[in-house]
């Protein structure tokens, strides 16, 4: 019986876009429309009379050729609704004239009954070799200062990474998640209590320091104290890592949000490169401050304490540091350090609740890279991984850049596992 | 509140083609993990090598479905042993770093525009499995005891998964004890203690990663069967998440105990699930805190505090033994 009531209702909806299909098509009308015209740099767009548009069915059958009028306008009209495909012939177009993209002389595309549809042909300037030659470099030269700049953000994430690896052993799954922390303390900072983003960075930052060390005080040095094994807290560290990222998605929201200040800004020219002048304050200021993190780690005692730590902690510790405050301010230098590199990554992309973790595993990489457990080989080696995901869409499509990358970490695995400034003797 | 409904939907979750997928790819995750010590973060990824393999060769290649498992194969051993390659001479997180890599790959390969015309892109492909559940012996209709009710299509999946769980749970007890798995174990336990014994660590681990493997490939084919679609985000890393959720839930490293976790783990989902939603609707939680969205992402919540919890205070599950996990490998 069920399966009869079933029946019928399929069949309703079956038959219920067929009637509308069959009312639309007595008015017919089914085309194709459309304006060639080549847009140059400066000055209005110059209609392309001549040029011959051939359109074939699905199956490949021809259905027509049409030319476009001095005004580079066009018309066909088709034999009714389905698949079809339209070729621009190239070789009607004016010689200075080709297409944008040479793959899309075919357009591929559906006419449903009675649509006019227009099609869109984007024509440029024929280029000779040499000035393709000269667009690259600019586009490579371009693509380097966004990967350094992505580096660095990496890289200032990285180094709190590595540190808390080198210090307790701890591989921290939720270590993206601090940087998203960091990015929405400051908006809330920022947007909610309407301070300056500058003021809201300074302030997050500081909240960012006291949750790592809450993080470690309330749950991490517990966890060690009772000897937990280090394997246990790394999926201790991935359940708090799906518990915190959906606690932001809770509170924070899936849209992603710009912060109140510098959200637009529009590019200046140097040289041959475009660049937001946020852009190069982010910059500059992730270099003084990485060669700021450089300077406590070489410099100072707490700095040397940690690399002492990283190096070998039962060494440090029969030496008379206090481990445990060691630790502490790993942590907390580490989550100051995220929230920083959160807060540049919002300021480039928008705040998200999910930003730190599409970040982890490219942390991951040039940690990786670089030499687990080393604060300067993950400096290095995020630089390189940021540089390596930019530079790469000079050849493969942006939306496989990250593959890139990974393949990269998989295969720096294979030729050099302890990374470019590890040891060989701490991966056994 | 209707309580009759809420611990129906939970039974029928229990035992649903969900909670049998779940268990066959966590009973491969337990070879790694449980009995080997390999932390392979990246059952996800031969998960959807078996999805993508038998819609890809069905859909996209017109090929039969039974080539498209032969296909899947392949492609998981090819995987395990990249992943292998490079990792399993290294200490145990390097692999788990590759594996989440490497899982990611094969989503973002997957989803990629210059795929769609073979995996349709992020949009993925269905109806592809028409094949199997045209071999379907039961007639229209509905199966089930009291509250918990399938339609036949789904009875036949979840006749199948269950049949397979059981088959693949029989195959790792015989495993573990043949001499075979005591190797396995004694590698969890110390691995030089094993290689001063003249055993091969690394070949023997290779041989885990590769059946652990492909029990994951088969989880993913019957994921896709069970859907009729692939979608490439359905694959990402929490998936694998859930699969580490369930073997600890039952207990590492026994025969049992991703079965059971399975089947407690989604029943929990389910329950927390169904009833927060009706407790929303009934005006018991107020929308102000709670709101219909926010219940989807309220599991998530509890399930990344239960993984915690679990793992603090009672890290052997349900079934197992605190001796017999390799949590302090190093």
């Amino acid at each position: 019986m069920l399966r009869m009531m079933l029946l019928a209702a399929v069949a309703c909806l079956l038959l219920l876009p067929a009637t509308i299909a069959h009312a639309q098509e007595e008015e017919g009308g089914e085309a194709i429309r459309g304006t060639i015209v080549q847009r140059p740099e400066e000055g209005d767009p110059v209609p392309v009379p001549g040029v011959d548009i051939t359109v074939s069915t699905a199956d490949g059958e021809e259905v027509g050729t049409v030319t476009t009028t001095e005004d580079g306008s066009y018309a066909l009209e088709l034999p009714g609704p389905g698949d079809y495909s339209a070729t621009l012939v190239a070789e009607t177009l004016p010689e200075d004239v080709q297409l944008t993209d040479p793959d899309r002389a075919t357009l591929e595309f559906t006419i449903r009954p009675g649509q006019s549809r227009p099609l869109l042909y984007p024509l440029g300037e024929a280029e000779s070799a040499g000035g393709r030659f000269a667009a690259f470099m600019s586009r490579a030269l371009q693509l380097a200062v966004e990967g350094i700049k992505f580096g660095l953000i990496i890289a200032m994430t990285a180094v709190g990474l590595s540190l808390i690896f080198g210090t307790t052993g701890l591989v921290n799954f939720a270590h993206g998640e601090l940087v998203t922390f960091g990015a929405i303390a400051a908006w809330v900072v920022n947007v909610t209590l309407g301070v300056h983003f500058f003021l809201a960075t300074i302030i997050a930052i500081a909240i960012g320091a006291v949750a790592g060390g809450l993080l470690d005080r309330g749950l991490w040095a517990p966890l060690r104290r009772r000897g937990t094994g280090l394997i246990a807290m790394l999926v201790i560290s991935i359940g708090l890592s799906i518990f915190l990222r959906y606690t932001f998605l809770y509170f924070f929201g899936g849209r992603t949000r710009p912060y109140g200040q510098y959200a637009v800004q529009r590019a200046i020219e140097i040289g041959p490169i475009g660049i937001a002048p946020k852009d190069i304050v982010a910059i500059v200021l992730s270099l003084l401050v990485l060669g700021g993190v450089g300077l406590v780690l070489q410099r100072t005692k707490i700095g040397k304490a940690m690399r002492a730590v990283a190096d070998n902690r039962d060494l440090a510790e029969s030496s008379g540091i206090n481990v445990e405050r060691v630790i502490l301010f790993v942590w907390m230098f580490g989550g100051g350090l995220a929230t920083l590199g959160g807060v540049m990554l919002g300021l480039g992309e928008q705040v998200s609740w999910q930003m730190g973790f599409q970040l982890l595993l490219l942390m991951f990489a040039g940690v990786t890279l670089g030499g687990l457990g080393t604060a300067y080989g993950a400096l290095l080696g995020s630089l390189v991984v940021g540089l390596f995901i930019q530079l790469s869409t000079l050849v493969i499509s942006p939306e496989l850049k990250n593959v890139g990358a990974l393949l990269v970490l998989i295969l720096i695995l294979l030729v050099r596992p302890q990374g470019i400034l590890g040891q060989a003797e701490r991966i056994g | 509140m209707n309580w009759e409904f809420i611990v129906g939907r939970s039974l029928a979750s229990a035992f649903g083609a969900d909670a049998a997928v779940f268990a066959l790819a966590a009973i491969g995750l337990n070879l790694h993990f449980g009995y080997t010590g390999l932390l392979n973060f990246g059952q996800v990824g031969f998960m959807a090598l078996g999805a993508y393999g038998i819609s890809v060769t069905v859909a996209t290649l017109g090929f039969s479905l039974w080539w498209g498992l032969a296909l899947g194969a392949a492609l998981s051993v090819t995987l395990a042993l990249l992943l292998g390659l490079p990792t399993l001479r290294l200490r145990a997180d390097y692999l788990a770093i590759v594996t989440i890599a490497a899982s990611e790959i094969v989503r973002f390969v997957a989803r990629s525009v210059s795929m769609r015309e073979i995996t349709g892109g992020s949009f993925g492909l269905s109806d592809f499995a028409d094949e199997f559940y045209a071999i379907n012996p039961f007639p229209g209709g509905s199966y089930g005891l009291g509250l918990v009710q399938y339609s036949a299509r789904g009875f036949w999946v979840i006749t199948v998964g269950w049949t397979l769980v059981a088959l693949l749970a029989l195959m790792t007890y015989v495993l573990m004890h043949s001499p075979w798995g005591r190797v396995l174990r004694s590698i969890r336990e110390d691995e030089d203690a094993a290689r001063s014994l003249g055993k091969n660590v690394y070949s023997y681990k290779m041989q885990s990663l590769v059946v652990g493997g492909l029990i994951g490939t088969l989880a993913g084919v019957m994921y896709a069967i069970s859907q009729q679609s692939v979608q490439p985000d359905t694959y990402s890393t929490p998936v694998t998440f859930y699969a580490y959720a369930i073997i600890i839930l039952g207990g590492t490293a026994r025969v049992f105990g991703p079965v059971l976790g399975s089947m407690i783990f989604w029943a929990l989902l389910s329950f927390t699930d169904t009833a927060l939603r009706q407790a929303v609707a009934a005006g018991y939680i107020p929308t102000a805190i709670m709101d219909g969205t926010q219940v989807g992402q309220m599991r998530f919540i509890l399930l990344g505090l239960g993984l915690m919890l679990l793992m603090i205070f009672r890290p052997q599950g349900i079934l197992g033994d605190r001796k017999e996990i390799a949590l302090d490998a190093h």
